[in-house]
């Protein structure tokens, strides 16, 4: 995309129609995005694989040492601008490197919490000397990385932290005390970013290294699953922290937090995608070989139903969360050249599409809960067992929901970032409310066609005007005191993301279809005439429960005779279409498009 | 020293085979180097970076196989060379061997690396015909190599016995499994792959004519080896088992 084309807004997508150019879709992957790929899988297969039980049992050494060998192919280096010994790839490639990751199951937390979350805060927000000291080591793996935010008291509410930092009275150090909880790579990570609050007020982040007196971890936690990765406690006790290892200014720790969040969440969906996929694949291969009353358990139309909902919801996370990290590349693309190596800049860029991370986040760790639990279900008895490698997904996936922000968070943050931009005109969400109540009085039911993608489209564009309608009401109603009323803002966010999801299904069909055809693009179609079907029918029921919190009488009668008119639609049988997917599946063996 | 890999780009490994109207079913397959192959680039990697010199990469097909050429160049291979046979008819082992040979005609080299077969057809007949071509000595199926002085001393595998072999440049010889672990690409690896220089070149461009290599083999049929019956187990008194098993073997499998 050149410099000067008009690039989306976030939050765009629920006021304006995308059209396929605009669009970013793993059928847009160039060759060497492919080749980074092909390395990343070969290197976990060859290298990383074959040690999953070591690495489930904690071999802190080997997760170093295999680090170390992701470090020299270049793999730890995609988001560390060259000048820092990084390669600066772009968001698309680093998105398939952590996409590769997953297939190493939790080994990829390590990876992950080390290049995102542990090195992103000096990347983007560290002072020309702090980026010269640290990242070079960090990029090639002989140094590694955590991020310590959460404590026992301070969860979500990060900003209630209570780890504290005094500058000493010689004005060189600051003091850092206090204890933080569940840190990834904590057993073997060089350097931590730590939140503490100055003067127990001024919320600030530090860069502080496992050799200053006074750091030490506590004993390594028990989980539930990702079993491979390192979390301890940190403890600072009386920490001197050189003053210039203040990162960013003092007081904004929280800009930095908040921009990481971002990062990690949209990283996390992209891992997701990963797991999904290879979910499905030992799904469908077991199925195949499984045999029950003299068949392979795949000819079972029960099973093909689930293998079925499976790719639909992987298709619907591959497919939006690319499309995000399609818009990161266009926004990062605008920048000059010396706008790109301000990282804060780049941290900007990343915060204009806060709510899609937070959708796709949302979207991708709930898609992939499902196919675990799926997974595991086709697998009968034997997915219960260890042995077995959906036993383990099983408990891998659960975390994903709760980290790098809760699901319910999330949630919140998507209608409230909605009202924010509203309130500051950047999405003109009030004016589009005004103009559909008054086109809703006049709404007339009409039958989409049959050529392909039209009934979708038609339901994508009835569930924006039921977003209006659900999020404009609900607003006026309860005005500020909205944010109390958080079962309306979750069903809002869900129809958003559902809406997000159909869109970025729909157009990535489209495109599909005017670039090889209809025929090409069979599989893609079928998902997504099921995906918009079902995720329309969820939009109907968030709705109608909404309305029932919002108003009551005849204007309650009247709103909902209006959201029927609006879900007026002829249904298609989707079992027949789940039944044609599988089979593409159980021939391919794998997710297919 | 001058080196030169000959690659072929193959069918993926874990590919299913079909057979459509008498021809194998390219639809939707996912291509890779031949293995064997890339036992050769790896070999000459090891060998330019001890030696010093340069390595070329060649290899004949359509333009989707530059992705494999540009993989080459991923993996550490300095320059690459396309030869486009998209125009011949009834192409076989002797037109690849007949199209490398006239490319090599007027370089210069050292050594030439290749697959000692390849994954898809099996023939392994390019590399000798190739030599024989060139005039050059070559030794097949080497699972360890060493040059030093002009003299290279290479240990071929002979059915799991090894025979030590001297040979004086320019030589060719062909990879077996066990001579290396190749390299993946890394990534500085893929992003300099970019600016490294790719060739295409036509028949033209080698003066040859399309009838100059055109094949010498006729393909009769093709077909999928017969799905492999299951397996019976005998029961019985010991002495009606070895009845039955040699009845079974003469009248079914017709072996003795």
């Amino acid at each position: 995309m050149s410099k000067t084309s008009e690039v989306l807004k976030g939050g765009a997508f629920l006021i304006d129609a995308l059209s396929p150019e605009q669009l970013f879709t793993p059928e847009d992957f160039s060759e060497e995005h492919k080749m980074i790929a092909k390395t990343t899988e070969d290197y976990i297969k060859k290298e990383v694989l074959p040690h999953v039980e070591e690495l489930e049992n904690k071999d802190l050494e080997l997760t170093k040492k295999l680090l170390k060998k992701a470090g020299d192919l270049g793999l730890l280096g995609g988001d560390v601008p060259e000048a820092y010994g990084g390669l600066g790839l772009d968001k698309i490639s680093t998105s398939l490197i952590t996409e590769k990751f997953s297939l190493a199951n939790s080994f990829s937390l390590s990876y992950g919490a080390h290049v995102g979350i542990g090195s992103l805060p000096i990347v983007l927000f560290g002072t020309e000397e702090q980026k010269q000291k640290y990242l070079p080591d960090l990029a090639n793996g002989n140094k590694f990385a955590a991020y310590a935010l959460t404590e026992p008291g301070s969860g979500s509410d990060a900003r209630g932290a209570k780890t504290t930092a005094r500058l000493n009275d010689e004005g060189t150090h600051y003091i850092l005390n206090g204890e933080k909880q569940w840190i990834t790579n904590s057993g073997f990570a060089d350097v931590f970013v730590v939140y503490a609050k100055i003067d127990g007020k001024d919320f600030s982040a530090f860069i502080v290294e496992k050799d200053y007196p006074g750091v030490s971890t506590g004993a390594e936690e028990h989980k539930m699953g990702i079993k491979a990765s390192s979390t301890r406690t940190l403890i600072l006790e009386d920490v001197p922290v050189p003053k210039e290892n203040l990162l960013g200014e003092p007081g904004r720790g929280h800009i930095i937090a908040f921009n990481i969040l971002n990062i990690g969440r949209y990283k996390l969906a992209v891992g997701c995608i990963g797991a999904c996929k290879r979910a499905l694949e030992l799904a469908v291969r077991y199925a195949n070989e499984r045999e029950q009353f003299k068949q392979p358990i795949s000819n079972f139309t029960l099973i093909q139903n689930k293998l079925a909902n499976m790719a639909v919801k992987t298709y619907a996370t591959e497919s939006s969360v690319y499309r995000t990290v399609g818009l990161f590349r266009d926004r990062l693309d605008q920048l000059s050249d010396e706008e790109a190596n301000d990282g804060k800049k780049m941290a900007e860029s990343i915060a204009e599409y806060a709510l899609e991370c937070s959708l796709n986040k949302v979207f991708a760790s709930e898609a992939l809960d499902y196919a675990v639990d799926e997974a595991v279900q086709i697998h009968g008895g034997y997915g219960y067992m260890q042995e077995y490698e959906v036993e383990r997904m099983y408990r891998d996936s659960r975390i994903n929901r709760i980290f790098e922000g809760t699901n319910e968070i999330n949630r919140l943050i998507v209608p409230s970032t909605l009202l924010k931009k509203a309130m500051k005109g950047e999405l003109p969400l009030f004016e589009k409310a005004q103009t559909l109540q008054e086109e809703l009085m006049m709404l007339m039911p009409e039958e989409p066609g049959d050529e392909p993608l039209e009934k979708e489209k038609y339901l994508l564009n009835h569930a924006k005007k039921i977003f209006l309608m659900v999020a404009g009401l609900g607003a006026q109603k309860f005005g500020k005191k909205l944010e109390g009323e958080q079962e309306i803002l979750a069903n809002v966010a869900d129809i958003v993301s559902n809406i997000y999801a159909m869109e970025s299904v729909i157009v990535r069909t489209e495109k599909s279809i005017r670039n090889t055809g209809v025929d090409q693009s069979k599989q893609k179609l079928l998902m997504t005439e099921v995906f918009c079907q079902e995720a329309f029918d969820d939009i109907e029921k968030l709705a109608k429960e909404s309305l029932l919190m919002v108003e009551e009488g005849d204007k309650l009668r009247m709103m909902l005779s209006v959201l029927r008119k609006l879900t007026r639609y002829t249904p298609s049988n989707l079992v027949e279409k789940k039944r044609s997917i599988a089979k593409t599946l159980i021939k391919e063996e794998q997710f297919t498009v | 020293m001058n080196i030169y890999v000959i690659m072929k780009r193959t069918f993926d490994t874990e590919e299913k085979i079909a057979v459509e109207n008498g021809k194998i079913s390219d639809d939707g397959v996912e291509y890779i180097i031949n293995p064997y192959d890339e036992y050769a680039i790896e070999e000459a990697i090891q060998l330019r970076d001890k030696h010093g010199g340069e390595i070329t990469v060649v290899s004949i097909g359509d333009e989707e196989t530059e992705k494999e050429l540009r993989t080459a160049l991923a993996m550490g291979c300095d320059k690459a060379v396309l030869i486009n046979n998209e125009d011949v008819e009834d192409y076989d082992q002797v037109s690849t061997a007949s199209i490398l040979a006239k490319f090599f005609e007027d370089k210069e080299f050292d050594i030439i690396l290749g697959g000692n077969v390849s994954v898809d057809n099996g023939t392994g007949q390019i590399a000798p015909r190739l030599a024989d071509k060139l005039g050059i000595a070559h030794i097949a199926t080497i699972v360890n190599l060493e040059v030093a002085e002009g003299k290279a001393t290479a240990e071929r595998d002979v059915e799991g016995d090894i025979e030590i072999i001297e040979a004086s440049l320019p030589l060719l010889v062909t990879a077996q499994q066990g001579l290396n672990e190749p390299r993946y690409p890394s990534l500085p690896g893929i992003m300099k792959a970019k600016k490294k220089p790719l060739e295409v070149l036509e028949l033209d461009d080698l003066d040859l004519d399309e009838d100059d290599v055109e094949g010498q083999t006729e393909v009769i049929d093709v077909f999928l080896p017969p799905k492999k019956e299951a397996g019976r187990i005998l029961e019985g008194e010991l002495e009606d088992q070895v009845k039955e098993l040699v009845n079974s073997l003469r009248s079914e499998a017709k072996v003795i």
